[in-house]
């Protein structure tokens, strides 16, 4: 960082007042060209906000951006592009039904007359991916790759451009463990040959596994610069948050009692006649946390969902406190005793559009207290949101908000606050803290030990190994629908683990 | 410390995402409604303006006038009279002139008659946009309904071998003949969806084809009034029919002999109103509506599966259970305003019954945002339009097709409301984006 280099991008004094919020409050930093300046900061901080700025998707109140040692004027997106500099927002804007090199020429698209040069253009896309290690079928359709190929397609979209500044938003939320260290070698690549990276994220393992320099954002300002071959996790959290989180996970030995769940040889193939379970049989004992490890897509959401009565079966059982479950309606399972959090947040757990009132009874509404005589009883449901987000510490300015209009981490809140108080002997959370903010995981966390605490039996599926590391007190692992191994914690590494979810097995535990 | 630092920050965004709603509740939601209402109004105007028929302007003379121009700028005054008067005629179709205080009632009272099936079927199509469904098949449910009370209602007695029956019996018979068949008429395709994943519109509309001809053979058929020269059925039995409130007694002589009952008979002219017993029922239906979507479970799940059939399911709702539900409920609605029309108004069936009621019923529920509340000022607004339209024909030449380019500015407006929006610089509720359609009627 030597003073005469000629930053890529100078932000100088950025302030965004929103209505009521200060998003960005004077913000100044400098980016290098081949460096990777990682932006973190809890869910609200002004990160997005501040990239929008960047991007020409907001004006600024106040302050500037100079470009290569010039001020520059970034009204919209073209003129960002156009000033080299590009973003990959988290949802990705590709289109389906196109294939790669159609994606990534969208707009820009070389011609030989009226006709497209299709051939000149998969050749461009090729070199380009060739030049920086980012490997996609350019002939394939965007819609059959997966997640991780896709954000490549984004990446050489950006690149087909020619930026040489690239805004990655939370790039590594959707992707495997494997498929995010793809990511970083392909960042680390971007930067050596002289690009300049913004890395978005909250998460604090991964800016100390790739950044350069790291700025932590909080409540719109900037409240500290690290360097993260110094900084430990704990301090970079404590930056974040404003006081010291504990990352590991406060919990004693499990006691485990008897079996409560009991799951016997499920089977399942998807519509094009894949399997999808193979052979899936498990059981949770109350008092313990059974955590299943694996890469997304391994046949963890079938067989939660079968579980809980959303996935039909068409072999195998199910038993809940030695009661058959196979194949009864979710509610009929729901009522003896099952809390269920949901992978997808939005879209199956809450109900956006709803208050948070209203989403709190989303499973019990239909029964007293809730219900007087045919109407609702309005007063108890009042009492019972207000309670709940008391108890859940929910930040929210009144229990008629829209549970949409909420942080990710306070709808997550939500809805383990409405499983978390009925009357349950078992309970499973699917990626209970994906995409939240650490102060509100760790507030999970806990609850989640509290319910094992209490003598429920705990199922537990994350794609983040140090979650099921931090929780489980055994690991099972899940690799093509079927279970590879399970391990109680004492034996369960990183490593082992980690072989386990790639496929490759051990003897001793199959 | 930090901790509680931070909440009232959070406290104030989410404050800030909806400070509309808070501070002008319904006005917030009526706003663009009735901007669109008034932006097509005004369109309307400029229509009348430009192109007021020949025979109310003098012809273009050039011995008389220089040039176009001369001529039209000559012929402001009248054109501003005319435009004038079509609105006015407009109004006094509709609510009465009310320089001549006894046109009043009788107005009043057929805009409240045209209202009385908008409201119902409006209704119905509201309930199924709050599930998420599209019932384009208001218009065969209200066919369904209207045969099955006029089945009951005319020939009920006969089944029964008697020559009547007390009207404890035959009108509630009839009713729910009428609001039972409508519920046929919706349960179908709720089920086909609901099981086969068949799309409501497409089959609603092909039942609204069926609908209309099992109507046209019935009446041509088995309900033909055989001494009647127009195809329609017999009149129904007095006992059947729903009291018209304040009206001349009936004339037997143009009632198959028939007398009907009326609340109060009157003998005055002023006061000889065709209202009817079906405008209580269609505010009953509004207050039950009202209640059933806001108040009770059953109206929750219909709710929750229109906003998101996933957490539905996730929540242990049924879904089958309740687009079938929803699309039942829309059918003995849309019956329902069939049967008011057959029971209450026309007293028999004819072929040319409907007019496309139901169709109209979409626009009432578009204008309304699936409010129930706000089906009654939209069904209203419409009913009055209707009503008023055919006074303005024969009061001002204008051609009552005009009305129907504002209905259809309107529906134009509310569906690209992103228009209306831009027009009156009012901002976004929420979001800010335009986004494609997926739900109906919100």
């Amino acid at each position: 960082m030597t003073a005469n280099v000629v930053p890529a991008l100078e932000v100088r004094n950025i302030t965004k007042q929103f209505p009521g919020v200060l998003a960005n409050d004077h913000i100044s930093f400098t980016l290098l060209p081949g460096e990777i300046h990682a932006f973190l900061g809890e869910n609200g901080a002004g990160k997005s906000t501040l990239m929008n700025i960047l991007y020409g998707l907001y004006d600024p109140d106040e302050g500037e951006i100079l470009i290569n040692g010039k001020l520059a004027k970034i009204k919209n997106p073209a003129d960002a592009i156009g000033l080299g500099l590009g973003m990959v927002h988290q949802e990705y804007a590709l289109v389906d039904t196109l294939t790669v090199t159609e994606n990534i020429i969208l707009g820009t698209e070389l011609r030989k007359g009226p006709v497209l040069n299709a051939k000149e253009a998969s050749q461009r896309v090729r070199e380009l991916s060739e030049q920086y290690g980012l490997a996609v079928p350019p002939d394939a359709i965007v819609g059959d790759l997966p997640v991780g190929v896709q954000q490549r397609v984004e990446i050489l979209k950006a690149l087909y451009r020619n930026v040489n500044m690239l805004i990655l938003d939370e790039p590594t939320a959707v992707l495997t463990p494997q498929e995010a260290d793809d990511l970083f070698r392909v960042m680390r690549e971007l930067a050596d040959k002289g690009k300049a990276l913004i890395f978005i994220t909250h998460k604090l393992r991964e800016v100390r596994e790739v950044a350069d320099r790291i700025t932590v954002l909080r409540r719109g300002k900037v409240v500290g610069d690290a360097d993260p071959k110094t900084a430990s996790e704990g301090q970079l959290a404590a930056l974040m948050v404003g006081r010291d989180v504990v990352l590991k996970v406060d919990k004693t030995a499990a006691n485990p009692g008897d079996v409560v769940l009991k799951v016997r040889n499920l089977n399942l193939r998807d519509d094009r006649g894949l399997t999808v379970l193979d052979d899936v049989s498990i059981d949770v004992h109350a008092g313990e946390v059974l955590g299943i490890a694996g890469v997304q897509g391994n046949g963890q959401t079938e067989l939660v969902e079968a579980i809980t009565g959303l996935q039909a079966l068409p072999s195998g059982s199910i038993e809940l406190l030695g009661k058959d479950i196979t194949n009864r309606p979710p509610r009929s399972i729901t009522e003896q005793g099952v809390a269920y959090i949901p992978e997808d947040r939005k879209g199956t757990g809450l109900v956006l559009g709803y208050s948070i009132r209203d989403n709190l009874v989303l499973s019990t509404y239909y029964k007293p207290p809730f219900t007087k005589g045919l109407t609702f009883n309005d007063p108890a449901i009042d009492e019972h949101a207000k309670e709940l987000i008391a108890t859940f510490d929910v930040r929210t300015p009144s229990a008629t908000t829209t549970a949409g209009s909420l942080s990710g981490g306070n709808q997550q809140k939500i809805i383990v606050a409405r499983e978390f108080t009925r009357e349950n002997r078992l309970l499973i959370a699917s990626q209970p803290t994906r995409g939240i903010d650490v102060g509100s995981i760790e507030f999970i966390h806990n609850q989640i030990i509290k319910q094992r605490d209490a003598g429920l039996a705990v199922l537990l599926v994350s794609a983040e190994l140090d979650e099921v590391l931090a929780l489980a007190d055994r690991v099972a692992v899940m690799y093509h629908g079927k279970i590879v191994g399970i391990l109680p914690i004492a034996e369960a590494t990183r490593e082992r683990v980690g072989l386990l979810m790639a496929g490759i097995q051990e003897q001793a535990n199959v | 410390m930090s901790n509680e630092q931070q909440a009232p920050a959070e406290t104030k965004k989410n404050t800030e995402l909806q400070p509309s709603k808070r501070r002008f509740g319904w006005l917030n939601e009526a706003i663009v409604p009735l901007l669109a209402i008034l932006t097509a109004v005004l369109i309307g105007a400029v229509i009348v303006f430009v192109s007021i028929p020949g025979n109310k302007l003098p012809t273009f003379d050039p011995s008389i006038y220089g040039s176009r121009s001369d001529w039209f700028f000559s012929t402001l005054p009248e054109r501003l009279r005319v435009t004038l008067s079509a609105f006015t005629g407009l109004f006094s179709g509709a609510f009465g002139d009310w320089t001549r205080p006894s046109t009043i009632p009788v107005a009043i009272s057929n805009t409240l008659v045209e209202s009385t099936p908008y409201i119902l079927a409006g209704l119905a199509v509201a309930v199924t946009f709050k599930a998420g469904l599209f019932n384009v098949g208001a218009e065969g449910q209200l066919l369904m309904g209207a045969l099955g009370s006029v089945a009951v209602a005319a020939f009920m007695p006969q089944w029964f071998g008697v020559a009547s029956l007390p009207a404890i019996i035959h009108l509630p018979a009839a009713l729910l003949a009428g609001v039972i068949a409508g519920a046929l008429w919706g349960i179908i395709p709720g089920y086909l969806r609901a099981k086969t994943g068949a799309h409501e519109v497409i089959t609603t509309i092909m039942l609204n084809y069926i609908a209309l001809q099992v109507m046209d053979y019935l009446i041509n058929g088995v309900m033909k009034d055989k001494s009647a020269t127009l195809q329609r059925t017999p009149f129904i039995h007095e006992n059947a029919a729903l009291p018209r409130i304040i009206s001349k007694a009936t004339d037997p002589s143009l009632t198959g002999g028939q007398a009907y009952p009326r609340l109060i008979t009157t003998t005055s002219s002023t006061w000889d109103l065709r209202i009817h017993m079906g405008i209580i029922i269609a505010f009953l239906m509004v207050g039950f509506i009202w209640w059933l979507m806001n108040r009770t479970p059953k109206g929750f799940e219909i709710k929750t599966v229109g906003e998101n059939p996933e957490a539905a399911r996730y929540a242990g709702m049924s879904i089958t259970g309740t687009v079938v539900g929803a699309m039942g409920l829309s059918g003995a609605l849309a019956g329902l305003a069939g049967t008011s029309q057959v029971i209450g108004l026309e007293y028999n069936l004819k072929a040319v019954f409907s007019s496309g009621l139901g169709f109209d019923s979409l626009a009432i529920a578009l204008l309304a945002k699936s409010n129930p509340i706000a089906i009654v000022p939209a069904a209203l607004f419409w009913g009055a339009l209707r009503t008023g339209a055919g006074a303005m024909q024969v009061n001002t030449g204008i051609s009552i097709n005009l009305i129907q380019i504002i209905q259809a500015l309107v529906i134009m407006f509310i569906a690209a409301d992103q228009i209306v929006r831009w027009i009156y610089r009012i901002k976004q509720a929420e979001g800010g984006k335009i986004t494609f359609n997926r739900s109906w009627g919100k």
